[in-house]
Order: structure tokens, then sequence, then C-alpha cells
């Protein structure tokens, strides 16, 4: 009892990686970019909700939803002023522009808002949990993992049903030929980054209103993250939530174990993963 | 009265190489246009030049008297000028259909092609319009690649090496479609080394080599001769 | 000019920087210490990033796999530091074969990624450690680093305390490691393995095409620099004393600080690191009140020279004069790099 009772914890806090994890899918998938700064990034979108609940007494969930549209500019802007202009062959200085960004957002968030833990005041609902058969959970960790699937679904109908979405795929396919479709890459890339920040400000919700975040834990959040892209197979949506699932399930039972081996095992979980399979869970057919 | 496209003293360079010396060109309303020459002569540049994946170094690309030369390449597509690029391009992650309808992304008002025309055109691609657009046939991939290129609804369109790779059954089979693409008003240029199918569509051939036009004329007067020595140079 | 003027002007900074603990302050010892094992720590990665290409952000796993190997040496097995600093290099170097053996598995931007897991694993695996204090660390026994082979010497030669023999012991042996990379690091690059080093870097293909094997170089590179790393670790704790798992494992100050002083100063040049650092050093006292503000504009430096220089301070100034007083081609200057569109 007490391990399927692990396991649907480990799959809540899977959920809540893989929301972590979509919008650098969503980014690597289209343009091969690799953002350091993502998980600073959801920690800016945590502190512009509660910003925005606290000037407007607006409970976090609404905040949130006047959040995302002030942090997909701030994607476009992001990716449209700085990072289209570091794109290329050269992977270092994408790597190290966003290096930079991730140093310099954490310390800004630092000044602005001191190392205090805070916390999003989401009201009841976070106490509150259900019978779900033999186990019982949060409703605020069900939420998370529901959101997760959601915003992994409608992330797959942009990318394979839309105009917008078509757009995305040729110009990961060829961004040279694309051109010649009249599409602008670096507005595609600017849209992308966008929509990555709309994921970023979700997850930056459930972030902050599951447990007390301050400035300085971005990068390791970043790094799960990355574990479920890598895992889940580089670009594909579907295997990021799956990686996501394995790190949180993996760092369920190693907290069981022993609550020291919580991050280690999921680590190692993901080692596990890549050494038997190096290309991940689920690696695309032309990559 | 200016040609539809017309090009003056264009060159091309590749860091130090100069690919394309000073070409001059017109194109008319309704008219097909080939370009010949053997391999390196400049005419895939010339292509790439026009359409803005190239950067020209000198010249001017004027279409209806509006310059292109110095716009990118998604805004020529926009301004009109569409291109089936050499080795066809299809997009790999992108359905036969979702390849045709990638091609109408920056249409421009509406016009003659849509789907159903371009279906008409190449009744194959409907019945393999699910399929992704790299499982086909090297031939039935060009048909795409050309209906592709249709979608936007293009003042002109440039062919680079439609016949490359492909076997002589089923060339003929594409460039039958040329007529009715004419028809809809679409003015064409086709680059080919398949001297006697360029011969057989064009209104004007001109002849390539190292990076100049050295012949040109209508097909019915210029000698075999003539076409020769300008495709393989005089000492050949 | 710059074939005569380098080989003359090196020596003598290096005899200049060495009469520091005979003249200087022990606070300023203390503080060259600090900026030559960044030095250190600066060649070794730029040898990895700037050379080898593999944009590792994870060598604090080799600093902190160095000071805890010192540390066991010391405290576990009795060893004098010095000893413990070689143990650290070489458990460093085996440790680092599985580690290349998973990462390199990893192509491109993800190998980053990789590193950073592993210097993680390597965080995690040191905090369990009870021996060497778990969690929470130990510090070095009373008096260990004052015994220490040399210090008695120093004493001779320079007089004061104990702790300013070791404070000068451990600064001369940081800056002979200086010197050490410095020509080891120059040397290699105009070998044959160096040369194709850089040719795999500006374009594998063809440098597979004549017959380098890039992934060979590249895990000896990776090998190397492992070494190097975990000797400066343990070099680097002697000094500080005290090890805990987070210190030793710190990603700022082992590879964030790092990698913006070996780009500040020009990622792929050899000069590159020493500018860097000098640069990193003199922003650190400038902004050394305002510990924030300092990472934000280290940050918007990084960003700045990776948007309009990407070859950094020393690249910048090799191309503008076309003077380079360390050339590492053999042949005639290369013909300029092409203009990017």
């Amino acid at each position: 009892m007490i391990w399927l009772d692990t396991l649907v914890q480990g799959l809540m806090l899977g959920g809540l990686y893989a929301l972590f994890a979509a919008g650098l899918s969503l980014v690597f998938g289209i343009m091969r970019l690799v953002n350091l700064a993502h998980g600073d990034l959801i920690v800016l979108g945590a502190y512009l909700i509660l910003g925005i609940g606290t000037v407007t007494g607006l409970n976090p969930f609404v905040a949130a939803l006047l959040a995302l549209p002030v942090m997909f500019a701030l994607g476009w802007l992001l990716q449209g002023a700085l990072l289209n202009r570091v794109l290329g062959e050269d992977i270092l200085p994408p790597l190290l522009v966003t290096f930079g960004l991730s140093v310099v957002v954490q310390n800004a968030l630092l000044i602005g808002f001191s190392a205090d833990s805070r916390k999003l005041p989401v009201g009841p609902i976070d106490a509150q949990s259900l019978p779900l058969g033999p186990v019982t959970v949060g409703v605020m960790p069900l939420l998370t993992l529901v959101s997760a699937v959601l915003v992994i679904v409608v992330l797959n109908q942009i990318f394979y049903r839309t105009a917008l979405g078509r757009a995305f795929r040729a110009t990961s396919d060829d961004p040279v030929t694309a051109q010649l479709m009249g599409i602008r890459p670096r507005s595609i890339f600017a849209m992308a980054t966008g929509i990555a920040l709309v994921v970023a400000t979700i997850a930056a919700l459930y972030l902050g209103a599951r447990a007390n975040f301050d400035p300085s834990i971005g990068p390791a959040r970043l790094l799960y993250a990355f574990e479920a892209v890598i895992i889940g197979g580089l670009g594909s949506l579907w295997g990021t939530l799956a990686g996501g699932l394995v790190i949180g399930v993996a760092q369920a039972f190693g907290a069981a174990l022993n609550p020291e081996w919580q991050v280690l095992v999921g680590h190692l979980a993901f080692v596990a993963v890549l050494l038997v399979r190096p290309r991940g869970l689920f690696p695309r057919a032309n990559d | 009265m200016s040609a539809l496209l017309e090009i003056r003293g264009l060159t091309a360079h590749y860091g130090d190489f100069q690919a394309l010396f000073g070409v001059d060109l017109a194109l008319e309303r309704g008219e097909v246009m080939a370009i010949i020459g053997a391999n390196g002569a400049g005419k895939t540049t010339l292509m790439r030049a026009i359409t803005g994946i190239a950067r020209v170094s000198g010249g001017s690309v004027a279409l209806a008297g509006r310059r292109l030369d110095r716009l990118a390449a998604p805004d020529i597509l926009r301004a009109g000028v569409s291109m089936v690029p050499e080795g066809r391009r299809l997009f790999p992650s992108l359905t036969v259909e979702e390849n045709l309808l990638i091609g109408a992304h920056a249409r421009r008002g509406s016009g003659f092609w849509t789907l159903a025309r371009l279906y008409d055109l190449f009744p194959i691609l409907r019945e393999r319009r699910q399929q992704p657009a790299t499982a086909l046939s090297g031939g039935q991939q060009q048909m795409v690649a050309i209906g592709r290129a249709l979608m936007s609804n293009p003042d002109v369109l440039l062919c680079d090496e439609l016949s490359l790779g492909l076997a002589p059954v089923v060339i003929r089979e594409i460039y039958a479609a040329f007529p009715t693409i004419r028809d809809s008003g679409t003015a064409i240029t086709v680059v080919e080394q398949d001297i006697g199918q360029a011969l057989k569509i064009a209104d004007h051939v001109h002849c390539m080599m190292e990076g100049r036009i050295t012949l040109s004329g209508r097909p019915d007067t210029l000698s075999r001769d003539a076409i020769h020595n300008a495709y393989f140079g005089v000492h050949a | 000019m710059g074939k005569t003027f380098t080989p003359l002007i090196l020596p003598l900074l290096v005899l200049g920087m060495a009469l520091v603990p005979v003249i200087g302050s022990r606070a300023l010892v203390q503080d060259l210490f600090m900026v030559l094992c960044l030095l250190v720590l600066a060649l070794n990665w730029n040898m990895l990033a700037g050379f080898a290409g593999l944009v590792s952000v994870g060598q604090q796993a080799f600093v902190g796999i160095g000071a805890y190997a010192m540390f066991a040496s010391v405290i576990l097995w009795g060893m004098d530091p010095l000893a413990g600093l070689l143990v650290g290099g070489l458990v460093a170097m085996a440790l680092a074969v599985p580690v290349a053996f998973f990462t390199f598995r990893l192509n491109g931007a993800y190998f980053a990624i990789g590193t950073w897991v592993v210097a993680d694993i390597a965080r995690l695996a040191f905090s369990q450690w009870k021996a060497l204090g778990g969690g929470t660390g130990t510090s070095l026994p009373k008096g260990a680093a004052q015994e220490m082979l040399g210090v008695a010497t120093v004493r001779g030669l320079i007089g004061g305390s104990k702790a300013a023999a070791v404070d000068a012991l451990t600064y001369w042996l940081a800056l002979a490691l200086v010197v050490v990379l410095l020509l080891a690091s120059w040397a290699f690059l105009r070998s044959r393995m160096g040369l194709g080093l850089q040719a795999v870097r500006d374009n594998a293909l063809a440098a597979r095409a004549v017959g380098v094997d890039p992934l060979r170089l590249k895990a000896l590179v990776f090998l190397l620099t492992a070494f190097g790393t975990g000797i400066c670790g343990g070099l680097l704790f002697i000094q500080i004393g005290r090890i805990s798992p987070g210190a030793a494992f710190s990603l700022l100050d082992w590879t964030a600080f790092v990698i913006f002083i070996v780009v500040i100063g020009g990622i792929g040049t050899l000069p590159g690191p020493v500018i860097g650092v000098l640069v990193f050093y003199g922003l650190e006292r400038l902004l050394a009140d305002y510990g924030t503000v300092y990472l934000i504009v280290l940050g918007l430096i990084g960003i700045a020279i990776m948007l309009f220089a990407r070859r950094g301070l020393w690249g910048g100034f090799v191309q503008r004069t076309g003077l380079d007083p360390l050339p590492l081609s053999h042949a005639a200057p290369a013909a300029p790099a092409p203009t990017r569109s």
C-alpha cells in the first residue's frame, strides 16, 4: 500500500517536472536552443503572479491568467531581441548567453524580493485532498498533473493541427527552405519562446502554490526539467511528459527510502535510462 | 514598358569566388523561359540570388518595376516570386498536404491555385495526401514541390533542375503540367541540364557558362551547334 | 617585435608574482591565491570548451572530488596534504573515465546538462560520506596544514607565522600550477595533437577526413583537465581548511565564475583566461560591496561579449591590431575570418 502511495505521489511530482520541461522541449524541438535560464524564468513567473496577486488582491489562479500575456511578451522580446542573434551552428553563444541571463535574472530577483521564502496563497484548496481508490491525493498535486497532461495535449494540438505548428515544424526541418515559403524563422522562434514562457507561467503557478520558493531555486528545478526532456527523447512532447513522470517517481521512491536520497535517485534514474536508451524513450525519427 | 521580371547586371559572390558576372534577363507575362547550362555554370546561384537565399553583390532584380534585390527571402516570396528548389527540399516532418499548405503560408489574397486545383493537376497527390512527403517517389515529391511553390499564387515560378535524378517518363509527366500552370497566369523560368526538355517548352532559351549568359534566343532560331558551343564552351 | 617581447616579459611577470608573499600583506597573498586558483580552473575550462568544444557546466565535480580526496588522504589515511593533492588529481582523473563514458553520449548542448547532472550526483554522493562529515562537512585536523611538507622551509625563507608560511606555500603552488598549465597548454596546442584538436573544433568532418580521431582527442583533454581541476580543488581546500559538499561542489564559485572569466577574456585563446581573471578581479574589488549587483554585471558583460565580440577581449585585441604575441599556428597568419552577414 505504501508503495502504491509513493508511486502516486511520484506521478504528481512528475507532473510538476513535466510542466517545467514542456516549454524547454518545445523550444529545443523547434530551434535546437538549450535555454539555461528557463528555471529562473519560471521563478520570475512565480514572483510575477505573487506581485499581481498582492497588488490586486486576486487569487493566484486569476493572477496567473493576467501574468500569461506578460510572460508571452517577455518570451517574444527575449527571443527577438537577444536569442535570435546568437542562434547558429556554434552551440557556445546561446549556451553562454542563456547562462548569463540566468545569473542576471536570479540576482535581479534577489535584489527585488530578497532571499526570503514565499508561497502563493491559493486558499483552502491547498489543504484539500481526494480519496482516489486506495490512496488519498492532495487536490493541488492532482491539479498539477492534470494541468501537465492538458498542456502537453494543447501543445501537441498547436504543433500538429495549426498553421503555426506547421510553420514550427517546417522551420525546424529546414529554415532556409522555410524562408522560400514566406516564413520568417526569427518571428517563428519568437512565437515559440513566447509560448514556452506561457507554459512556464503555468509551471510557476504550481511551483509557488505547492511549496516555498525563493530567487535561488531556479537552477535545481531546471536540472530536473532537462532530465525529463533528455530521457523523454529530444523534441517529443509526450516523451517529455513521460520523462517528467520517470524523474518524479524515481525521486518519490528515493525519498521513501531515505529523505536525503530523493534527488540522487532521480539523477541515477536519468543516467540509467540514458545508458539503456541513449536517444531517450521516444526519439524522433529524423534527428 | 518593362518586363515582368527584369534582371540587370546581376553579380553574386561566395566569399572571394565570383559566381555571377553581370547577368541580364527579362521574363514577360505568360512566358516560359529556360536557362540551360552545365554543372557549375551558375544557374542555381542565379535562382538563389533572385529568391534572396544567396546574397546579391551587384546589379538589380525587379518584379513589375519593384526592386527585389535588397529584400529578404520571405519578402521576395510575398512580392510574387516562388521557387521549386533544387533537390525539392520537402519538409520531412510534414505530410503531403501539409507541405502544400505551407506553400500558402504567405498567400496573397485569393488566386487560381487551391488544394483542389492542385489535386486535379496531380491526382496522385490527392491519394497520398496524408502520407509523409518523404515517403513518396522522386517524381511525386517533385509534384509536391511544384504544388507547394504554386500555393502562394506567384507571378513568377522558378524551377531549379526539375528533371534531376528522374526517369524520362516521369519527367514528361511533370512537364505535361506546365501548359496548365502557364495558363493560370504564372510566368515560368526553368533551369535545366536536360536541353531537349527545355527547348520543347520554352519561349526563350538562355545558355549559361561560367556565370555569364553566353547565348539567347527562341528555341526555333537557335542551331544545335550554337547551343552545343554555348553549353560546353567553344573549344569543346 | 612581439616575438622577442613575450619571452622576456613573462618570466619577469612570474618573478614579480613570486615575490608577493615576501613583500606583500597576508591579505593580498590570500586574495591573489584565489585569483590564481580561478585562473587554473579557467585555463582548464578554456581547454575543454574553447579548444575541445566540450562545454561543461559540471567542472565543480572535479574540484569537489579533488578536495574530498585530499581531505580523505589526510584525515583517513594520515597522508601529508601535499601528497593528498596528487591523490586528488588522480582520483578526479580516474572518476573522469566513467563520467566521460556517460556524458560523451550526449550531443552538443546536452553534454552541458549531462556534466551538470554528474556534478550534482557527486555532490549528493559525497554528502553521504559520514567519515568526512556527511552533509555538514568537516575541517582539516588542527595543524595538518601547518605541519605540511615544505612549510618549515618556507618559514625559514621568509619568516613570519606558520599560518603565513602555509599561505605563501599554497600561493606558490598555485602560481606554479598556472605557469605549468600555461606552458603545457601552449606546447600542447602547437603539437600535432593540439593542432588536430583545433582542426576538429573548426571542422570535425574535415579533421576526421585527414585522420584526426576527435573522440579520442576530446577524451584525452577531458581526463587531463579533470586532473588539473582536481589538484586545484585540493589546493583550494588546503587553504580554506574546511570542506562541505555545498562549498566543494559549488556551481557558482568553481564553474560559473570560471566561465565568465574565460568568456570575458576570450574563449578559445590562450591568453584569454589571464586577461579574464584580471578583469574579474578588478570588477570584484570595484563592486565588492554590492554582491548581487556584481553578479548581474558579470552576467551582462558575458551576454554582451557573446553578442558583440565572441572571442572576448583578447580575441578583439588580436583582430583589431592584427598583432598576436602568442601565435598558436606555425604557418603564416590565417586569412581573415569571413564576415558574417
